[in-house]
């Protein structure tokens, strides 16, 4: 305890000691508009790192950006071979999981901090820190978590692209991050780490708002508020196409 | 061409959502089923959450359905009776299939159960269509006649208390008897997100014995009420009807079911139901493949 309360203090005093560069991040949109036609959409994270003086940065820099989507409390289930037939069997809540996670780096992260660093920043899909709520055993929490990573992985909403950040100059930097068009509507946080010899010596915080707008938005509260004649529309419009083909191939 | 579908919340190719309503259209007008039991795990497969492609398929099928009553009720092959009968069992059968959905739903097991029911009735009736058909296709022998068929229908029928006369069937039965077929019937609508005629037009045919010239007119108009029933609890339960996707569903399905009435006229009745049967019992395979041998995940997820 005593050795940790130590190192923090001397932590701060390295860190204020020096004269830290200051970091400007910036994103193409701050407001992704999910209407008629939408495919997703890409993101482009890009700023500059200053020296507080005003000279550019000159020095080695990394850069990390975490874009992380809304969280929310999910249930993981697991499907087990029971008797010749695959049926759910295990479950484990989180209580916190992103809906969408997406790490970019300049370089690959192992090579830029120490595994301790990479998990306190989530720096990785290996690090996203999800609070679970059901199983205690490490083992089984490893085994949910690794099995969520790589399902959002394949519906692209969970990403890792280390090199995926180009830094020109040693001031600008740039990552280019892909939302599919499943991605949940709410508010995106992207943070920009900027590393040196291992330690994370600035970082700054953009947000962006993902939501329907228009014929979309409307639809969807339709469907919530109105759910009476939200039904009754749809059955009125299957029983009037029904109809109108009955007609028109009728004459032909 | 990209559409995005509000409420199941991703965007889809609208051509390959279209091909797919006319693709089931086909076998509604070819075969008076509603090829619910076709669109909603190709829906699936496609990456469309469950809920909303059983929900959405349900409108689908309502569509499908409506010129097939119309032109059955043209030339007299409804039994209004029958069918009312049935349409009252089957809106008590989806109150029941939304119950058990539900409590399938918290312990978890929703996936499977809809799972092993197609594998199991579309296997049966597959299998029981693809004999018959055969049977009916193999040349009959010279002289020899078919055995006239001892009963016209199911022992169980006749054992029902109550009887009432269905002049359009031609059949002097209890009413419990359709009822009850209903009731199963509405029940798997809700729970497969199907319309039920693949069950219900042998099951008429078999179990009541009814008038074939009635069967799939009444069984349309069946399908017609409880599909129109399930939207609604749908809508307001489950709030998974998108009706972008129904709306895509039906362009196809409306018209691939008059394009399939105008082909049905042209084939042999034994071809196509051998033709329905090959279809039934591949669809059954690919969902006992998932069931027995591999899943399509292990691992899923839901919201709390």
């Amino acid at each position: 305890m005593l050795n940790r309360a130590l190192l923090l203090v001397l932590c701060f005093f390295a860190l204020t000691g020096q004269r830290d560069p200051i970091l400007v991040p910036e994103v193409s949109q701050h407001e992704v508009q999910v209407r008629q036609g939408f495919t997703g959409t890409e993101l482009l994270l890009f700023g500059a790192i200053l020296d507080p003086s005003g000279a550019r940065g000159g020095r080695d820099y990394d850069i990390v950006v975490v874009l992380k989507g809304p969280t929310g409390a999910i249930r993981v289930r697991e499907k087990e071979r029971i008797g010749g037939m695959w049926i759910n069997a295990n479950t484990t809540d989180f209580r916190s999981a992103p809906s969408y996670f997406a790490v970019a780096s300049s370089a690959p992260v192992a090579d830029i901090v120490d595994e301790r660093t990479a998990a306190i920043y989530e720096f990785g899909l290996g690090f996203i820190q999800l609070s679970p709520s059901g199983t205690i055993d490490p083992e089984e929490q490893l085994k949910f978590t690794e099995g969520l990573v790589d399902l959002r992985r394949r519906q692209g909403l969970f990403k890792e692209d280390m090199g995926g950040v180009k830094i020109s100059e040693q001031v600008l930097y740039q990552a280019r991050i892909a939302l599919p068009s499943s991605v949940q509507t709410g508010t995106y946080t992207a943070e920009t780490f900027a590393i040196t010899r291992g330690r994370v010596i600035a970082s700054a915080v953009a947000e962006v708002e993902v939501k329907k707008v228009g014929f979309e938005r409307f639809i969807e509260l339709f469907s919530q508020q109105q759910a009476f004649w939200y039904g009754l529309i749809a059955v009125s419009l299957s029983i009037f196409m029904g109809w109108l083909a009955g007609r028109v191939f009728a004459m032909i | 061409m990209d559409v995005y579908l509000p409420i199941a919340n991703l965007s889809v190719n609208g051509l390959v959502i279209v091909a797919l309503g006319m693709i089931t259209g086909i076998l509604s007008g070819l075969f008076g089923v509603g090829g619910g039991f076709l669109t909603t795990p190709l829906m699936i497969f496609y990456g469309i959450p469950p809920t909303v492609a059983a929900a959405s398929a349900s409108t689908q099928v309502t569509g499908a359905s409506v010129s097939g009553v119309f032109a059955h009720t043209r030339r007299g092959g409804v039994d209004y009776r029958m069918g009312g009968v049935m349409v009252v069992g089957g809106i008590v059968g989806a109150g029941i299939g939304a119950i058990l959905f539900r409590f399938f739903q918290s312990i978890g097991q929703i996936d499977v159960v809809i799972n092993v029911l197609y594998v199991v009735m579309l296997g049966t009736i597959g299998t029981l269509m693809a004999r018959e058909a055969l049977q009916t296709l193999r040349p009959t022998e010279k002289g020899v006649a078919r055995a006239a068929k001892k009963r016209r229908h199911h022992p169980l029928v006749t054992a029902l208390p109550l009887r009432w006369r269905f002049y359009g069937s031609g059949l002097y039965i209890s009413p419990l008897a359709p009822l009850l077929l209903g009731v199963i019937v509405g029940t798997l609508t809700m729970l497969m997100g199907v319309g039920g005629g693949f069950i219900l037009v042998p099951a008429m045919l078999y179990i009541l014995g009814m008038n074939a010239n009635v069967v799939v007119g009444t069984s349309l108009f069946q399908i017609l009420f409880v599909t129109i029933a399930t939207t609604m609890m749908h809508a307001l339960t489950t709030r998974a009807i998108d009706i972008v996707l129904a709306v895509l569903l039906l362009l196809g399905s409306v018209s691939g079911a008059q394009i399939g009435a105008k082909i049905a006229r042209l084939a042999k009745p034994e071809i196509l139901r051998l033709v329905l049967s090959i279809i039934v019992l591949l669809v059954a395979l690919r969902m006992l493949f998932g069931l027995g041998y591999r899943p399509d995940e292990i691992f899923t997820v839901v919201g709390l």
